[in-house]
């Protein structure tokens, strides 16, 4: 039994099928990887899972340590443990860094703002004082969104391609964040179209048309990454759609 | 002004006293700093460099405050205007002079914490010469009841390369009724910085009528207005900037955020008169951004402490 069990998810979003009765578990302390093509409904199982507003309608069931959460609103998922790293970080007009990184830590002392933020390689002395806005690059403020959910302490981490839109050493201090997950016993879901990331999970699922198509150990389903999925004939519905469709 | 008598020293020290953590009134010798309650100065002290002239109208003072040439204060000047009692009319009536090459900025603070039907007027005229910076960060501190109306109207000119930052706050107490009109007049290579920043909630009523003029060469002016509306609240913001020589640069920033039942209206007007000068806007008004919502309720905060620290944030 896993500690965060989909059951039987089905999602739809604008008439058409995002996900299509998924059933799946992940383990606790495990890094886990979801992979597929665009549109495949990765990011729309991370939403559903986080409980966002837009994927709330979902069938099916999600359990935490055997406990349905599918009625609970995003605030108190993330209590329990469950947070989410998002592939383009909001921008905070005004909101300083160091509170950011602490309006979910569990020590909401300034150590922690000095520990987090030098464990995703930012001076605190640079950084804390700064605002989460469009002065920083998309890769500080992914940077400092993965500060503040180590800060935060959660129990399961969706990370959305948390190696898009950032350089080597950002990339370097995602893995280390990584590694402290694991160390933590955190569970970690990574969306991902990189094999370099896909190297650091341990299981893998193959996401096709909202149905999981393959599992496995990391090293058995990287041969996506060869064109396995090349002749997939699924119509497959990427994110920009969804939203459309949700705004339609 | 005379040396205040044991009643102003009390009434002084009620006054300061009901900023709480407002604060940043601070006293010291090389620190100056002025205190008016309705129309009477109960506390005054000067640094050299600075004077400051104080008639005592029937319904409240008018002040002349003058920085020397090549003056420096570098401790800000601390002001504090404000009425305790809970009615009455309080004309704040302000000429300000900056000589070439000085510098000052001031901290006032604006008090009426028992206010149910107060009138808090302003009218200053400030005049910046060549290479001189004044500063102006009014800060208001309003009770519950919301019975205040403010009505600052300020007109400035900025000498060439001079510069001039204000700031006017209200975040603390319900905000009332806020009619606020700046004009200013920049000469070339002057910077002009102008930031309003209110919280209206219950019935408060805010107009904001902010105009910045970049006359000279190189003059630059920013003009921001970051307002967060709740309950019944509503504000109209009127932003106009105009640009009339060669590399006058202007930005206006107008952001609203409204919630429950509150509306807002924003207008920023923009004009360019020379073809080297350049000026843009942007301005938003709508309700919390949705993904900062979200994101920071996956960090375990309620809508309502995310909603406050997204708004703190916009306000800070």
């Amino acid at each position: 039994m896993g500690v965060l069990e989909l059951r039987d998810v089905k999602l739809e979003l604008g008439g058409k099928a995002i996900l299509n009765g998924l059933s799946v578990d992940f383990w606790e302390g495990h890094i886990h990887a979801l992979i597929g093509p665009n549109g495949a409904g990765k990011s729309t199982l991370a939403g559903a899972i986080m409980g966002l507003p837009d994927y709330r309608h979902m069938e099916g069931d999600i359990l935490l340590d055997g406990e349905s959460i599918r009625d609970l609103p995003v605030d108190e998922r993330a209590r329990r443990g469950i947070t989410l790293a998002w592939q383009e970080p909001a921008r905070f007009e005004g909101l300083r860094v160091d509170k950011f990184v602490l309006a979910g830590a569990k020590d909401r002392s300034a150590d922690t703002v000095r520990r987090v933020l030098q464990r995703v390689g930012l001076d605190p002395e640079k950084y804390a004082k700064r605002s989460v806005d469009k002065t920083l690059s998309g890769g500080e403020r992914k940077r400092i969104e993965l500060a503040s959910i180590l800060a935060m302490e959660p129990r399961v981490v969706l990370m959305d391609e948390p190696d898009s839109g950032i350089d080597v050493e950002a990339l370097t201090r995602i893995f280390d964040a990584l590694a402290d997950f694991k160390e933590r016993g955190a569970t970690v879901i990574m969306i991902t179209h990189s094999e370099e990331v896909l190297r650091h999970a341990e299981h893998a699922f193959l996401l096709c048309n909202g149905c999981i198509i393959r599992k496995g150990s990391a090293g058995r389903i990287d041969d996506y990454f060869a064109d396995k999925c090349a002749h997939c004939d699924h119509e497959n519905v990427p994110v920009e759609e969804e939203v459309a469709a949700v705004v339609e | 002004m005379s040396t205040p008598t044991q009643a102003q020293v009390a009434t002084a020290r009620d006054l300061l006293a009901s900023l709480g953590d407002l604060g940043g009134h601070i006293k010291g010798d090389d620190i100056a700093h002025l205190e008016v309650h309705g129309n009477e100065v109960v506390g005054s002290h000067l640094v050299p460099g600075l004077s400051i002239d104080v008639d005592e109208l029937d319904d409240g003072i008018e002040a002349w405050i003058h920085v020397g040439k090549g003056v420096r204060i570098d401790k800000p000047v601390h002001m504090c205007f404000g009425m305790l009692p809970t009615e009455g009319l309080q004309r704040i009536v302000m000429h300000v002079e900056a000589d070439e090459d000085s510098f000052a900025s001031v901290q006032a603070h604006c008090t009426f914490p028992n206010a149910i039907d107060i009138t808090h007027k302003m009218d200053a005229e400030v005049k910046i010469a060549p290479g001189a910076t004044y500063e102006y960060f009014e800060r208001h501190l309003h009770g519950a009841e919301g019975g205040v109306i403010v009505v600052p109207r300020t007109k400035v000119h900025v000498g060439e390369g001079g510069r001039f930052k204000t700031e006017f706050e209200l975040i603390k107490g319900m905000a009332g009724v806020i009619d606020f009109d700046y004009e200013v007049d920049c000469d070339a290579f002057s910077t002009l910085d102008m930031i309003t920043r209110i919280i209206g909630r219950g019935h408060d009523r805010v107009r904001i009528n902010e105009v910045g003029h970049l006359n000279g060469e190189g003059a630059k002016a920013v003009l921001q207005s970051h307002l967060a509306l709740r309950d019944d609240a509503s504000a109209e913001i009127y932003n106009t900037l105009t640009a009339s020589a060669p590399h006058a640069r202007g930005h206006v920033d107008c952001k609203e955020i409204v919630q429950g039942r509150a509306t807002a209206k924003a207008v920023p007007v923009v004009e360019v008169n020379h073809p080297l000068a350049h000026v843009t806007h942007e301005a938003a008004i709508g309700s919390v951004d949705s993904k900062q919502l979200q994101t920071l309720m996956s960090r375990g905060l309620d809508e309502d402490a995310a909603t406050d620290l997204i708004i703190e944030g916009l306000l800070s």
